[in-house]
């Protein structure tokens, strides 16, 4: 969507995006002076927005989307250090695919990188003492998932108000094309993520810990 | 069998389901599928609800379809290495701890 936001919309998003970014590269660096070992976690974070974000879906409503794959760092790192993360990949997409844009990427890193993981995070901690911890996982990434799509949608009916019905007429006409095309692939990738921070946690559970996340389920030992 | 490999299991065929629900909802609720992407969709919307013309156009386009998906697949080809190489780190050193108690 490289160009599809008008001034002074591009500049708003990449104004509201650079603090949070800024607090997470301090939050980075803390991180990997502080708990080195935890590095490796860091680089799968990345590296599941990267796979996850590089497929493109086909949907119920008949056109393709992709995953976002941020909640698996959100929930770990928190939303901070998800959004520096997910610059890697938006830069990416945006030089090499075509696909998002340098003008938006201000605008892509706040859905993608901020709403959707803030999300994410805010929804794994509040159903990981009611709901279980698989639960928690899945529904933390499926909501953080959506998120970021929803948030597309407001940001373009912010830009794009409809001429009859304005904002809210042109926010319901996104989120049919982004939000419900969103909904099964939001499912996917909250059921991967719950399988991949399982098979880790099983692996490896002392790295986990800096980050109090725990399985307390007796079957943890797989 | 594990409980692990029982989720696996769990989660594969969910995403099966979903995958074949996929492929007949559309048609089913009278839709008829292009599968195009949905950025495309709402670029098209925009086209339609108002005279907007992007003012900015990528710096770089893949020349072709088959070189974007051999980029595509090469972001999902690095973040696959990545996630491999550290499950099997860690699988390593669980090993190791277990052998050397």
């Amino acid at each position: 969507m490289e160009g599809f936001l008008p001034n002074p919309w591009w500049e708003i998003w990449f104004a509201l995006s650079l603090p949070v970014v800024a607090y997470g590269v301090y939050r980075m660096n803390n991180l990997i002076k502080e708990q080195r070992d935890t590095l490796p976690l860091l680089a799968v974070a990345g590296a599941f927005i990267f796979v996850l974000s590089s497929l493109k879906l086909p949907s119920v409503t008949g056109s393709c989307s992709h995953p976002t794959g941020t909640g698996f760092g959100a929930i770990i790192f928190g939303p901070g250090i998800t959004s520096v993360i997910s610059i890697i990949v938006l830069l990416y997409q945006a030089l090499l695919l075509a696909h998002g844009g340098i003008t938006t990427l201000g605008a892509n890193v706040f859905s993608m990188g901020i709403a959707g993981p803030f999300v994410a995070y805010l929804a794994y901690k509040t159903l990981r003492g009611i709901a279980g911890f698989n639960i928690a996982v899945f529904a933390a990434a499926t909501l953080g998932d959506l998120a970021t799509y929803v948030t597309t949608s407001i940001q373009l009916a912010l830009a794009f108000p409809a001429p009859v019905g304005g904002i809210m007429r042109s926010f319901l006409g996104f989120s049919c094309i982004f939000a419900i095309t969103q909904v099964p692939l939001a499912l996917i990738e909250g059921l991967v993520t719950m399988l991949l921070l399982r098979y880790l946690l099983a692996l490896k559970p002392d790295v986990f810990s800096a980050f109090h996340i725990s399985d307390k389920s007796k079957l943890a030992e797989a | 069998m594990s409980e692990l490999k029982k989720l696996s299991l769990i989660v594969a065929l969910l995403i099966a389901i979903i995958m074949l629900l996929t492929a007949f909802v559309p048609g089913m609720i009278g839709l008829t599928p292009e599968w195009g992407g949905a950025d495309a969709v709402a670029a098209n919307k925009i086209g339609e609800m108002s005279d907007y013309k992007p003012w900015f156009s990528p710096l770089w386009e893949p020349p072709s379809g088959e070189i974007e998906t051999l980029l595509f697949s090469l972001q999902a080809a690095i973040g696959a290495g990545i996630i491999g190489y550290i499950a099997g780190l860690y699988t390593g050193r669980k090993e190791k701890n277990r052998d050397q108690p």
